[in-house]
């Protein structure tokens, strides 16, 4: 491991790479921060960029953007009270509040440090906790495989779907339609193309990721423009106060950082979960964690409130590079996005990863802390500077983030057709989103579609037809009753909502 | 029965999944494998029952939290025009060129949105799309076919 861990240094610490952290890092935080534009939107406008190098940088590179985004969804949070990022809204319970009180800086710097220090120790679980995982997911054999991706299908459509599990399945199931458009990988029967050429390749994976994130959410910006409770509350750009944080407040922070990391990291681990939740767990069991006093200051600018989300979210982001690196299967939108990018790369993840790419896997882990670091001391000094992007007025954003989709695609492939494709399916997304049907359940559905159907194949090749595989190994069996599980659990959460 | 839009759209799906499912059953596979185990065909049609089965669940199972969208209130011009300014660049990138195109997509753009600062307007068009164009095309060496640049004489 030691070896792995210094030709992951050697690797990540290029000058090369440690600008593209920076770079990462800085657009990140820039698009984090706009409201509505979250991690998978600032990846997938990066990925065609990353082709330009090779997967270890263009890899670090999406890595610091990942972070960059997620501390830039802080921000908004705690200015704005209007979340970048779905995994910063606990952020706002208290973060907000302290900004209305005349501490946005402090806020701000809170928010900085416990997710350095969130992120940090999840990296250092992530170091020791990946090698060993690799090595157990040697075993996994086609039809573990297969139920490993229904788990994580079920998974994301259950945690995303706020309550409309169906809708988020029915996501899933037209995700995986689309990723069967084109030649089928064994037979080269070509599929649902139309006897049209463009489509015998499939659909790209980049184009579906910019048109039902980045086009669809800059749409759908401009569709709500005149909502009314879209328009976020702001506060003062120019008076956010002193950034130091007193003996105290250091106090309470170091009892809530080292918990939270652990919930955050472990949450970030389990397929489809993800940011969200580890924040909103981590700030209800914070809550059950501090004095009665203590208790009374959450929601009115808490330094706990404020630090657990916060480190939760950030330690939930390398917990979801364990699936990613060591089974190849994604863990989140965000590590969807992120195995699309590494299979346009030719790179499969997954446990011989380690063994075979050892650059890559080990530089990831090791930029993901240098990612922490520099988005430390670059965010930190820089935040009354970077918190005036948020006052960039819509007009330009919106026609920008649609301008960097398109040439993202045409730089792809020259194509109009790509072009109109990407269009068609980001109004039908942009519809579709305004009635609730959940778009990371899509994308993670899409990027499976291809390996789940070969994991399908050789199971029932090797089962002669039959469906018994999928009970008659104990792993595998042991997957599938944690599938039944959510599934039934949602059955059930439904059933009591309508009693109710 | 309350019709409402999301069942609207689960109607459209369980539509659309029958289609797929029946274009699924029509995919032309090898002779020696029509019987085999798993083919061509075997995921589609997996697929297309599933879509049926949960966009069925969604049109058929009384909605709990009705989804109100107050349509009123959203801009459906100015998306629709943005769409459309979209649209004209898709078609006439390749013919015209990426410089043009892309800077009178993205001057018209703003003005769409409402903005009318014509110095805002153009510095973030033309100069702006021509330092991309050289990040692209001169830096990271992504070729970009623009004929237009050509018959002007900028781009050999």
């Amino acid at each position: 491991m030691i070896e792995g861990i210094l030709i992951g240094l050697k690797t990540a610490l290029t000058f090369q790479n440690i600008f593209m952290v920076m770079i990462g890092c800085f657009f990140g935080t820039i698009i984090g921060m706009l409201p509505g534009l979250g991690p998978m939107t600032a990846i997938a406008l990066m990925i065609p960029i990353t082709y330009g190098f090779d997967p270890a940088t263009g890899l670090i590179l999406m890595a610091g953007v990942y972070y960059g985004a997620v501390f830039g969804g802080s921000t908004s949070s705690i200015l704005l009270n209007a979340p970048g990022v779905p995994g910063t809204v606990a952020t706002s319970f208290d973060g907000y509040p302290m900004a209305q009180q005349g501490k946005a800086g402090k806020a701000l710097a809170i928010a900085a440090w416990s997710s350095f220090a969130g992120g940090t120790l999840a990296t250092i679980y992530l170091l020791f906790l990946a090698p060993s995982l690799s090595k157990v997911s040697l075993s996994f054999r086609s039809p573990d495989y297969f139920a490993l991706m229904i788990l994580g299908l079920t998974a994301i459509a259950a945690f995303s779907s706020k309550g409309q599990f169906i809708k988020a399945m029915m996501m899933v199931v037209l995700g995986l339609m689309l990723a069967s458009v084109g030649q089928d990988s064994l037979s080269d029967i070509t599929r649902f193309t139309f006897n049209n050429m463009n489509l015998t390749d499939g659909i790209s994976f980049v184009l579906v990721v910019m048109a039902t994130f980045a086009m669809s959410e800059a749409l759908t910006i401009i569709l709500k423009r005149n909502d009314p409770s879209a328009v976020a509350k702001q506060v003062s750009l120019t008076e956010l106060g002193s950034i130091k944080i007193n003996k105290e407040e250091r106090t309470q922070m170091l009892k809530a950082i080292p918990r939270n990391s652990v919930i955050g990291f472990l949450i970030g681990v389990l397929p489809g979960a993800g940011a969200t939740i580890a924040s909103f767990l981590a700030y209800g069991m914070e809550r059950n964690f501090v004095s009665d006093e203590e208790k009374e200051k959450f929601g009115k600018g808490s330094v706990h409130g404020l630090t657990a989300p916060e480190t939760a979210n950030n330690a939930a982001c390398s917990g979801a590079f364990v699936p990613l690196l060591t089974l190849g299967i994604p863990g989140s939108g965000t590590t969807a996005v992120m195995l699309g990018a590494l299979l346009g790369f030719g790179i499969q993840p997954g446990p011989r990863l380690y063994i075979t790419n050892p650059e890559i896997f080990w530089s990831v882990i090791m930029s993901m802390y240098i990612g922490m670091v520099i988005l430390l001391i670059l965010n930190l000094p820089l935040i009354p500077y970077i918190a005036r992007i948020l006052a960039v007025p819509k007009n330009y954003l919106i026609p920008l983030i649609l301008f960097f989709s398109i040439t993202g695609i045409y730089v792809m492939s020259f194509n109009n057709f790509d072009i109109y494709l990407m269009i068609g399916i980001a109004v039908i997304a942009t519809f579709m989103r305004l009635y609730d049907f959940p778009m990371p359940p899509l994308i993670l559905a899409f990027v499976l579609g291809g390996l789940m159907e070969e994991n399908l194949r050789r199971s029932l090749l090797i089962s002669d037809g039959s469906w018994d595989f999928l009970w008659s190994r104990p792993l595998t069996a042991s997957i599938i009753a944690v599938t039944i599980s959510i599934v039934s659990w949602q059955v059930y959460k439904t059933l009591k909502n309508r009693k109710v | 029965m309350n019709i409402n839009t999301t069942k609207i759209i689960s109607l459209l799906f369980f539509i659309f999944s029958a289609l797929y499912l029946y274009t699924a059953y029509n995919i032309q596979v090898f002779s020696f494998d029509e019987n085999s185990p798993f083919n061509a065909k075997t995921f589609p049609i997996y697929l297309g029952y599933a879509g049926m089965f949960f966009s069925g669940l969604k049109v058929i199972l009384p909605e709990v939290n009705t989804i109100k969208v107050d349509h009123k209130s959203l801009e459906y011009k100015k998306t629709a025009i943005l769409v459309l300014i979209a649209i004209i660049y898709g078609f006439t990138i390749l013919r015209v060129g990426y410089f043009l195109t892309t800077s009178l997509f993205l001057a018209s753009s703003y003005y769409a949105l409402g903005e009318r600062r014509w110095l805002w307007i153009f510095l973030l068009s033309f100069p702006f799309v021509a330092l991309f164009m050289y990040l692209l095309h001169g830096v990271l060496e992504i070729y970009l076919r623009d004929p237009f640049l050509k018959l002007i004489g900028v781009m050999g």
